[in-house]
């Protein structure tokens, strides 16, 4: 016997759930929202998206203000006050937070602070925070529960050294040595963080390549910027063995030829990937199915298996990304409010938030070929742009795949500073369907980098102004 | 001729570049213009395109190395074609694909492949170790398995998709007139009303289902599962539509007593399977519908509603029903009247053979006057084909039983087949049809009736 009942239970309280709770109130739903954390915002606000771009912005100001000194101010090396630096990093974080808390209040959406598990398909048991029970029935639920950091068997031994993602972004310490195990975008990010702010950071990749499945040409020049950053960046090497010593924790790194080396560090941080929290919800009492990589499975509307249970964000597939949680989450709000609408992306954006950023959207070059498209690259160096140059730096590229018969904007991939706002212009030309004509014909304020979009679109017809590729007959 | 492409002169004083990838493999088609490699120079990173078309013999630059103008990058053997894969080729011929489900007679049945299910909680890699990098790939408006993935998505605005879903329009059938194809809220309009006047279009642009009123959400009474259309299916599903509500359609019924004809196949089928064949009904009927076609004129015809005439055929190609894992095809024997039975059971043979293994060209589908479908392979009494517009008639052939038959005052056991002929009746008449059958029939009976 439910204690409460709710229209819409929304389990999680991130970038999906908060999303959802939001519009559900605006169209006039009753919901309510489950999260232990006293204000929403899951991973991506307390120890994901937002503690870690404060302090990349840190970084690269750090890096800058190294830079300068070509320019003619000369900086002294910094000093890092890591209380100071923590203080503002928490003090973003709950800002934000408590923004949110506020929306929660203002949109009248009843939080439960709590977690939530299925006791049948139209009921749930809360847990407070306080230990107390009770049960919410519901006509219809989103779960958005996210997403954890995968942890490496065999590394719980040297406990108090190994950090995941949570423990980096708590900046308990700079390291003078640190393991980053994993190559992708958290471990390249926090690496940069923590080189920035003095520690020696060595990177083991398991893969050939750093950012496995992202362009290889955006990598290539993402590791122009950041080579010199890292002290080591080791390629198809696993890291295995931890042991704890007086000194540190010693590491064996083993490469592609078996080749074993031990090498000492102060800290182990593990990125090598996050997985969906859907093991410990109940979802067999509520029969909504998990496929075998342990995403809940659901439906172009997002639909899970049980009737009038949805799920959005990390816990229902990839990308795992927050934008694509809060659209996802919308999309579902949208459906349970009864409208005819699917989750339908023609592109969703990511960014890797390194010093250059790495962005992409859309279909890429190897995606293009494999599906058999005619298609052309055009490719604009900022080698060309004279905002690039007003920067100080001319280490990124801009390009667009290109249908070639329709001459319509496929995807974009962009590696520079601000590589991340400039991807949201790809974004919505790719949506529009929006021509290389199309773009090309778009007034860009100049001096901007935006105007690399502009000229690369002027490359597929070999007309851009800035650079010299005429089209090849 | 194998060419050698070769890194040329690239200008601005450079001498030799690094080559920093290749987009080429052995056996690729290229055409003059692909980009082969990239190679970086101390100013930029250029693409070099092959100056010749055909397939890729050798590929002589790799990732890496360091190239100086002048030097091989890969060789060319402008003999070859380039071909797009078979999968596209047939598909451009699907669109005279159509009938009634129908099988060969030849015992293997093949077993429609699964149809691909749409499911979009698919990640790329498993955690453990898992290369984020990865993760982070957008799996750009995936709701089918990468294998099955559309060409590009919809040229049409998020605004415009969700339109088009609420006028119950199928925007993926919507034609664009924007820039590039782009697909315009006139556009969806335009598609619309025409669909609510019962505008005519051409039988290969139908939409599946165009015109339905939108389903209902079955997912309110029990769990669901929604699968992807196969090309052939959805060719299949638009053809039959097309002739279903274009057609007036009646079927004839009529049995033949083929005893003696399975006799002969018995005896002869050593000597076809020599040549190559199987001496099958299937054969048989196609050369005795070949000549009932010359016989009968008006069978070997299309109708030209919009002009009110009638084209009448001076050729005769039948069409075969083939069931395929993909599902059905109709590869055409071209001028059966000219062949003898054996030659017909060495071609269809091959073309059933082709057909399911899709190997068939979209050539080989096209031109049908007329269509024979065999479900004697798997039994039934008798079914009423659909028509395969622009043709007029289909003959449908069950499974022959042993059946008591009055001779001369006495019942005997007979081998007796039935058979379903379905026509155009805007063209032929009952009594026509009636005629065209009872001569298929006595031919079957008789065949001497086939030189009278």
């Amino acid at each position: 016997m439910a204690d409460r009942k709710t229209s819409l239970a929304i389990i999680g309280g991130g970038p999906g759930g908060y999303a959802a709770a939001f519009l559900a109130a605006d169209l006039g739903l009753e919901a309510t929202l489950v999260d232990p954390a006293v204000n929403p915002g899951g991973a991506c606000l307390y120890r994901g998206c937002i503690p870690s771009k404060a302090l990349l912005h840190v970084a690269r100001l750090i890096g800058e203000a190294r830079a300068a000194w070509e320019w003619g101010v000369h900086f002294d090396k910094p000093k890092i006050e890591i209380d100071q630096l923590r203080g503002w990093k928490d003090k973003v974080v709950s800002q934000l937070t408590g923004g949110l808390g506020r929306l929660v209040k203002e949109r009248k959406i009843t939080h439960l602070q709590g977690t939530a598990v299925f006791e049948d398909a139209r009921t749930l048991k809360v847990t407070d925070v306080q230990g107390g029970e009770r049960l919410l029935g519901f006509d219809q639920a989103i779960i958005a529960t996210g997403s954890e950091p995968v942890l490496l068997p065999g590394f719980d031994g040297a406990a108090e050294h190994i950090w995941t993602s949570r423990q980096a972004l708590e900046l308990t310490e700079i390291p003078k040595r640190l393991l980053v195990i994993g190559g992708g975008y958290i471990g390249l990010e926090l690496g940069t963080v923590y080189a920035a702010l003095g520690a020696g950071v060595s990177v083991a990749e398991m893969t050939p390549h750093l950012l496995p499945g992202v362009d290889r040409e955006l990598v290539r020049f993402l590791r122009k910027g950041i080579d010199p950053l890292f002290e080591q960046i080791l390629l198809q090497t696993t890291a295995t063995e931890p042991k704890v010593q007086k000194n540190g924790v010693k590491v064996s790194l083993k490469n592609e030829a078996g080749e074993a080396s031990s090498a000492l560090f102060d800290k182990i941080l593990v990125a090598v990937g996050r997985r969906p929290k859907a093991g410990s919800l109940g979802l067999e009492k509520a029969e909504v199915q998990v496929n075998e990589n342990g995403f809940i499975a659901v439906d172009e509307k997002r639909r899970t298996s049980a009737p009038g249970i949805f799920a959005v964000g990390d816990v229902a597939g990839q990308p795992m990304l927050a934008h694509k949680a809060s659209h996802e989450a919308r999309i579902a709000v949208e459906v349970i409010a009864g409208k005819n609408v699917v989750y339908e992306p023609a592109a969703i954006p990511a960014v890797v938030f390194t010093d250059p950023e790495v962005a992409w959207a859309g279909i890429t070059e190897a995606e293009a070929k494999e599906r058999g498209l005619a298609y052309k690259v055009s490719r604009y160096p900022w080698s060309a742009s004279g905002r690039s140059a007003t920067l100080g730096r001319s280490d990124g590229l801009t390009k667009l795949v290109v249908e070639t018969d329709s001459e319509r904007i496929l995807g974009a991939g962009i590696v520079g500073p601000g590589a991340g706002e400039l991807i949201a212009e790809a974004v919505v030309a790719i949506e529009m369907a929006a021509t290389a004509t199309d773009l090309g014909l778009c007034i860009h304020p100049h001096p901007t980098l935006s105007e690399t979009l502009k000229e690369a679109a002027e490359i597929f017809h070999g007309t851009a102004t800035h650079i010299h590729r005429p089209k090849r007959k | 001729m194998i060419e050698k492409i070769v890194v040329p002169d690239i200008g601005e004083n450079v001498v030799s570049g690094k080559v920093v990838a290749v987009h080429v493999r052995t056996g690729d088609g290229v055409a003059v213009d692909d980009t082969l490699i990239e190679l970086e120079t101390d100013k930029a990173v250029v693409e070099i395109p092959s100056t010749a078309a055909g397939r890729v013999t050798e590929v002589l630059a790799a990732e890496g190395d360091e190239l100086k103008v002048g030097d091989a990058i890969a060789a060319v053997d402008t003999a070859a074609q380039k071909t797009g894969e078979a999968g596209r080729e047939l598909a451009s011929g699907q669109e005279e694909i159509r009938g009634a489900p129908a099988e060969e007679e030849a015992p293997a049945e093949e077993i429609p492949g699964p149809e691909k299910k749409i499911d979009t909680a698919e990640p790329k890699a498993a955690p453990a170790q898992a290369d984020e990098g990865r993760d982070l790939i957008p799996a750009a408006a995936e709701k089918v398995p990468a294998e099955q993935k559309p060409a590009a998505p919809v040229p049409a605005s998020p605004a415009i998709r969700r339109l088009a879903r609420e006028l119950g329009a199928d925007i993926q059938a919507v034609r664009g007139t924007g820039p590039g194809g782009r697909i315009t809220e006139a556009d969806v309009k335009t598609h619309v009303r025409i669909r609510l006047e019962g505008g005519r279009t051409a039988a290969a642009g139908m939409p599946v289902g165009a015109g339905e009123p939108p389903l209902p959400d079955f997912s309110r009474w029990g769990s669901v599962e929604t699968v992807e259309l196969e090309t052939v299916r959805r060719l299949t599903a638009a053809s039959t539509a097309v002739s279903w509500r274009t057609i007036p359609h009646v079927t004839q019924f009529d049995k033949a007593d083929i005893t003696a004809l399975e006799d002969f196949l018995k005896q002869n089928a050593g000597e076809v399977a020599r040549a190559g064949g199987k001496l099958t009904l299937t054969p048989v009927l196609t050369r005795i519908c070949a000549q009932a076609l010359v016989k009968f004129p008006r069978f070997n015809a299309s109708l030209d509603a919009n002009h009110g005439r009638l084209i009448l055929k001076h050729y005769v190609h039948i069409g075969i029903a083939v069931d395929t894992p993909r599902g059905l095809l109709v590869p055409v024997v071209r001028n059966a009247d000219a062949k003898r039975i054996t030659e017909l059971a060495v071609e269809i043979a091959d073309l059933a053979e082709r057909a399911r293994n899709k190997k068939v060209t979209a050539a080989e589908i096209a031109g049908g006057c007329f269509t024979i479908s065999n479900q004697g392979g798997i039994g039934g009494v008798g079914f009423t084909p659909i028509v395969f517009w622009p043709q007029v008639a289909i003959l449908g052939i069950s499974r022959a039983a042993t059946e008591p038959v009055a001779v001369e005052g006495q019942f005997q056991p007979r081998r007796i087949l039935p058979l379903s002929l379905s026509y155009d009746h805007r063209v032929i008449d009952g009594a026509d049809a009636a005629r065209f059958l009872r001569w298929v029939c006595a031919c079957l009976e008789q065949p001497m009736a086939l030189l009278l």
